[in-house]
């Protein structure tokens, strides 16, 4: 089936937030297009997860549009909604993971729910999502309480994955982690995008991450966005807080490792 | 993008045999329509010798779908076939090696293992008797200790966090502590007074009420209300901090989780239930005067007036006296659980639940102990 390459799959429209007299969006507008990874980025507390929260209806914005594969979040049927949620995964910040239930179980959960797949075959699949994302053998029997937060959040990535959603989006995905073991969640989703042809939106503030992962970036900051584009477009900005993000001690260091790796 | 989506309406996932030596998939081999197919498998008459699947008809699939081609095909190729896939699109292709490189690490599903009854016996005594006795006496010990220091340093009781556990196990609880010993005192009264009456015996209706209500009725009914309003929030309380990580965190502050937060609510609780004991005593009898005055024409004043003569003061001690002991019991109880909470949100709610259960048990089996030692002692 022809899918054209620039069709969006998010479209976020005038979008405004408010929590009583903070303003957290004001008027963002931004696409995402089909099969590419895009980045929501900014410092703590500018919305990015909130944005996030609206975008899989978890949250209404105060004014503004969000169509997600065509269709208003806002007015939208119940089943409508059920089919929209089909079609993406969440990976949460601190994994979302239902805490009575295995690993296994976890990701077996939406394939429970929405095939009628034998038990058998569910549990292989799980087991195939769980290798997928790296996680040993053995993981898929505990519970998360038992994992590392490395572990969960892998533990996480493949529940989302676990119906071969079209959309993917991380909250967050590699924060509290150690280097080695974010480095080994980026190297994951690039190559889950790669071999499943996902389309990615993750919130980060991991600038090796946007770096090495986001094909574009939108930069949100406490009200309007401040910039959208390309990491190579967004560091040539001239806006001062972008600026600064870029430029401080570590966005330097980790333009350096980018341009190493070009 | 690789993988290619389902259409409008999509097709189930299937299989057919076209020839000797031929296979053709067809319609979704997704998540979703796969389930037929899966059904059908071990009825398929696969043709004997080499097979080549032809999967160039397939409108989509997924990493579900491809798992079942790729067990499709080790099944047939672990007999001794050879199989070939032709027609793969390019991504699809891709999804069958992603899966094919994962699968190794999939275990064959194998049944659990079944412990013996041998095994489960003593599994079973171990986790339901020995491990919780030996677990409750520890915890016993623990805050006897901590007490003991406490009191002998009153400097370090923690005052703020024990008034307002008297605000909030105590005083809250006052309307319904109240109200049921009020009710309890009207059935009393309305129960005893038909038998009172046809003996000629009303005025006994103040040693009935008075005597039942003040010695046995209101601490125990008290306790029971209590256990299940706070008994239950401490389990809840202690039990979350514990999923969050607060309780480490005290710990590594050097605060003694005991200190903070089981003493403040024990000597609350203490102090908190006598007192309630003593109002749901005002209340009952209160309950069952009125129901004396409308059914037996007994007026207050003989009421109160027999009232005195009837309970004596180590009865009514005996009543208060038991309210500590419920209290300790109870706020016991309701720490300890809160305490055996794992990380799991539902065993935060399986704990809180035993805490109300062994409460009321535990309030229960003491009373009854109460009675037997007091029936030997004559009191």
């Amino acid at each position: 089936m022809a899918t054209p390459a620039d069709e969006t799959v998010i479209e976020v429209r005038n979008v405004s937030t408010r929590f009583g007299s903070a303003v957290v969006h004001d008027d963002v507008s931004l696409a995402v297009r089909r099969g590419e990874t895009f980045a929501l980025a900014g410092g703590i507390g500018c919305g990015k997860s909130v944005l996030l929260r609206e975008i899989i209806m978890l949250q209404q914005p105060n004014a503004g549009s969000i169509r997600v594969f065509g269709q208003d979040t806002q007015r939208i049927s119940e089943e409508e909604a059920l089919n929209l949620r089909r079609r993406w995964g969440v990976m949460f910040q601190r994994g979302g993971l239902f805490t009575s239930l295995t690993v296994a179980e976890n990701v077996g959960l939406p394939l429970r729910e929405h095939t009628q797949l034998s038990d058998g075959l569910i549990d292989e699949i799980a087991a195939l999502k769980i290798a997928l994302t790296g996680l040993p053998l053995s993981a898929g029997a505990k519970y998360p309480e038992e994992l590392s937060g490395g572990m969960r959040k892998r533990a996480s990535l493949a529940r989302a994955i676990a119906l071969d959603p079209e959309l993917l989006l991380l909250d967050e995905p590699t924060t509290g982690l150690d280097p080695l073991s974010a480095a080994e969640i980026d190297e994951l989703v690039r190559g889950l995008k790669q071999s499943l042809g996902l389309t990615i939106v993750m919130v980060t503030h991991d600038l090796d991450l946007l770096w090495r992962l986001a094909d574009r970036v939108a930069i949100l900051g406490y009200g309007p966005m401040l910039g959208i584009g390309t990491m190579d477009e967004l560091s040539r900005s001239d806006n001062p807080i972008i600026h600064q993000y870029f430029y401080g001690p570590r966005g330097r260091s980790a333009r350096e490792q980018a341009w190493k790796q070009k | 993008m690789t993988t290619t989506r389902p259409s409008q309406q999509p097709a189930d996932a299937d299989l057919e045999i076209t020839s000797s030596q031929e296979a053709r998939c067809t319609g979704n081999w997704t998540s979703h329509n796969l389930a037929p197919l899966e059904r059908r498998l071990p009825a398929i008459a696969w043709p004997a010798g080499n097979l080549i699947i032809d999967a160039s008809p397939l409108a989509a699939m997924d990493t579900a779908g491809a798992w079942m081609l790729h067990g499709i095909v080790g099944k047939l190729e672990g007999k001794g076939r050879t199989v070939t896939l032709k027609g793969l699109a390019p991504g699809n292709e891709t999804l069958m090696r992603l899966v094919a490189s994962a699968a190794a690490a999939v275990p064959a599903t194998t049944a659990p293992v079944v412990p013996g009854v041998l095994e489960r016996v003593g599994m079973g005594t171990w986790q339901g008797l020995v491990a919780p006795t030996v677990g409750i006496v520890t915890f016993l010990g623990e805050s006897a200790v901590a007490l003991l220091r406490s009191l002998a340093q009153p400097s370090r009781l923690r005052w703020r966090p024990i008034l307002y556990n008297v605000q909030s196990a105590g005083f809250n609880a006052l309307l319904i502590t109240g109200l049921l010993s009020f009710l309890m005192g009207i059935v009393i009264a309305y129960q005893g007074a038909e038998q009172l009456q046809r003996y000629g015996a009303n005025i006994f209706i103040a040693d009935l009420v008075g005597l039942s209500m003040l010695r046995e009725l209101s601490p125990l009914l008290t306790a029971i209300i209590v256990a299940g309003r706070s008994g239950s929030a401490y389990a809840a309380q202690i039990g979350t901090m514990k999923v969050t990580e607060e309780i480490d965190a005290l710990r590594t502050i050097g605060v003694a989780p005991m200190e903070l937060l089981v003493l403040p609510k024990m000597l609350a609780l203490m102090l908190a239930l006598p007192l309630l004991t003593v109002f749901a005593d005002v209340m009952g009898v209160l309950g069952g005067m009125i129901m004396a005055r409308a059914q037996l024409a007994v007026s207050f004043a003989a009421f109160v007036d027999r009232l005195g003569d009837a309970v004596s003061l180590s009865s009514y001690l005996i009543g208060l006296g038991k309210a500590p002991v419920f209290a300790a019991i109870i706020a016991l109880v309701g720490c300890y659980q809160g305490f055996q909470v794992t990380g799991s949100a539902e065993s935060v709610g399986r704990q809180t639940t035993i805490a109300v259960v062994q409460g009321i048990f535990l309030v229960i089996v003491a009373d009854s102990l109460f009675s037997i030692v007091f029936s030997w002692l004559k009191l």
